[in-house]
């Protein structure tokens, strides 16, 4: 599934990209909004998966990098009269070095340690921007952002944020099929091994958790672009479930699952929030039943049914 | 007393104090989270969340009870026992299945049961405010200090802290059962091998972790407005606390407990607005200096 090296694949590739493509002319704007943020959310859950799937790093607050990419572009754009592209590029950058801050503190800990603090520590950022009134919009947030005219509209806006994901899906990609990549699947499989082959386990990490801030920091700057505003709970921790969530049902040891499971998840918020305000616990449900019966995800299910992997070949990928 | 006047002054001795009761709330919630961990080796991010259900179950109880003395007392036994039952119910309907998983399944596990529980208690209890009415023998102030006026209630926490801390040394070193769960959080398999049933252990060691969750819940419910969110301040703090203290060390979260609950007060005192940072900050000055807790862990 999603293999697209063979012809018949080739041929359904280009098909589906022509579809994304032509979307925002056929479509409503409600639905080209939908699938904007099936595409950004897409690639903060693949950032996500860069470090907690293909690391094995325990990012479990990672919201907190979408959020701060975000709001350090909305204040930009609102009180400085920088650029916006400026601005623009100034908020993954932002992203990345809180990653690394607090990368060095969680770092020296294991790995349950490193997810229990790194809760803590992205708490205290969501408590910062909550309660920073004149400087943030404390609750409400910042809403109406100016935009350049060229990603003002709605079709301008999903042009942007598919160009932009592409280019990250695609510089993700390459990092983890380079020497790099492989490196790193090798220590999330055994940080030991690698370290007594000579790997800085440590060095390696922190990049990896750097990456995976500055990638979110790029999606919290598009859902800027898609949606016009920012709020605090863009960085609450029940979002940062919510990726995670992305990412397990999908299937988080591929590189599609966690686009796959943004879709998913999307789709059913969208359907659901009209009947209920209950969200939290849907989703709390659908995350048991994953947990439960779907351990590989979508994807990874599909691979061990129909392409007879077994689990321990799904970890090596 | 004019002898200590000279050096501190009045406020920051009430800060102390104030700072000295939270202490006690977050010592016995956390105390329950380090158990847990210590004997189960989970991270229980619902521990939060059952703290609110006490907090809530306190509140409902006391009214059903009609206030008063005694509907004081009901709550203080009856919501800890109600969280202790649905925690009991948690783990014999999904932990126990799940105990041979890999780490991150089990802690997202437990995020999942905090998102569902944060919306039951939406569903059953509303998203206003509930406040729980004091008993009168514990409302109003005593004088401290010459003069300073200090909550009769906080008081009555400052004496629930010990008498808890004690009854939780006892039944850690000095029952059976505390001692199966120490072996059991140093060698389960071993345990197992004697022919002890871990999977009761484990059941009996994660209600009692909860129990405490919902025992914090109800001490705190008439101090403060009891509403939707307490579950996740908690979880933060609690998070820290079991972190510096050591994981899985009883002692260790008293010992990160007090260091939160000072700095939280006293830090309030410097900067109002942004009080919650020093808190974060002494917790990452500890970590600087011993990565892996105050105490040694149990694991």
């Amino acid at each position: 599934m999603f293999d697209f090296s063979g012809k018949k694949g080739r041929i359904w590739g280009y098909v589906g990209i022509i579809i994304i493509l032509l979307l925002p002319l056929v479509l409503p704007r409600f639905y080209s909004y939908t699938v904007s943020m099936i595409i950004l959310l897409g690639l903060f859950a693949t950032s996500l998966n860069f470090a907690l799937g293909f690391g094995g790093i325990y990012q479990l607050h990672h919201a907190v990098f979408y959020g701060v990419g975000a709001y350090a572009t909305a204040i930009m754009l609102t009180k400085t009269g920088v650029s916006p592209w400026i601005c623009f590029v100034m908020g993954p950058i932002v992203a990345a070095i809180l990653s690394l801050i607090m990368g060095l503190i969680c770092i020296r800990l294991s790995k349950l340690y490193f997810g229990m603090l790194q809760i803590s520590l992205g708490s205290l950022v969501w408590a910062i921007i909550y309660r920073w009134r004149s400087f943030t919009g404390g609750e409400d947030g910042i809403h109406g952002i100016p935009l350049p005219d060229l990603v003002a509209s709605g079709t301008g806006a999903y042009y942007f944020t598919l160009i932009i994901s592409a280019l990250s899906f695609f510089i993700i990609y390459k990092m983890l099929k380079s020497p790099f990549g492989s490196t790193l699947q090798g220590i999330r499989d055994n940080p030991v091994r690698s370290a007594m082959i000579g790997v800085n386990v440590r060095r390696h990490q922190l990049a990896t958790l750097v990456i995976s801030g500055f990638f979110a920091g790029v999606a919290g700057v598009l859902f800027v672009v898609v949606d016009n505003s920012v709020f605090p709970d863009m960085m609450f921790w029940t979002l940062s479930m919510e990726v995670t969530i992305m990412c397990l049902l999908g299937g988080w040891l591929t590189f599609m699952g966690p686009i796959v499971g943004a879709g998913l998840i999307v789709v059913i918020r969208t359907v659901v929030s009209g009947y209920t305000e209950y969200w939290s616990l849907i989703l709390g449900v659908i995350l048991m039943i994953v947990i439960f019966f779907l351990p590989d995800g979508v994807l990874g299910y599909f691979a061990i049914k129909f392409k007879g992997k077994t689990d321990k070949q799904m970890v090596k990928g | 007393m004019d002898f200590i006047y000279s050096f501190i002054p009045a406020s920051i001795l009430t800060q102390i104090f104030v700072g000295l009761s939270r202490t006690v709330i977050l010592f016995i919630v956390t105390s329950g989270l380090s158990l847990i961990l210590g004997v189960l080796r989970i991270p229980n991010v619902f521990h939060g969340s059952l703290y609110m259900i006490g907090a809530f179950m306190a509140f409902t109880i006391t009214k059903l009870a009609g206030g008063g003395y005694t509907g004081f007392i009901l709550a203080l036994i009856g919501a800890p026992l109600g969280v202790a039952l649905l925690s009991l119910a948690i783990e014999r309907g999904f932990f126990q299945f799940l105990y041979e998983r890999e780490h991150l399944m089990l802690i997202l596990f437990t995020f999942s049961i905090s998102l569902v529980l944060g919306d039951l208690v939406k569903i059953v209890w509303g998203a206003e405010f509930k406040s729980m009415p004091m008993p009168h023998s514990l409302e109003g102030f005593v004088t401290l200090f010459g003069g300073l006026p200090f909550p009769v209630y906080n008081v009555f926490l400052l004496v629930m802290g010990p008498i808890v801390a004690v009854a939780l040394w006892l039944l850690v070193n000095k029952t059976k059962i505390g001692k199966i769960s120490q072996a059991a959080a140093i060698d389960r398999e071993m345990v197992g091998a004697v022919g002890i049933n871990v999977s009761w252990v484990f059941a009996t060691v994660f209600v009692i972790g909860c129990l405490l969750a919902g025992l914090g819940g109800a001490l705190i419910a008439p101090t403060v407005g009891v509403t939707l969110g307490m579950d996740h301040t908690l979880m933060m703090e609690g998070f820290l606390i079991v972190i510096i203290g050591g994981l899985g060390n009883i002692w260790g979260a008293l010992m990160g407990a007090l260091i939160f609950g000072l700095t939280q007060s006293l830090g309030i005192l410097i900067w109002p607005q942004f009080g919650i940072i020093f808190p974060y900050a002494a917790v990452v000055v500890v970590l600087l200096i011993r990565p892996t807790g105050l105490l040694k862990s149990t694991w």
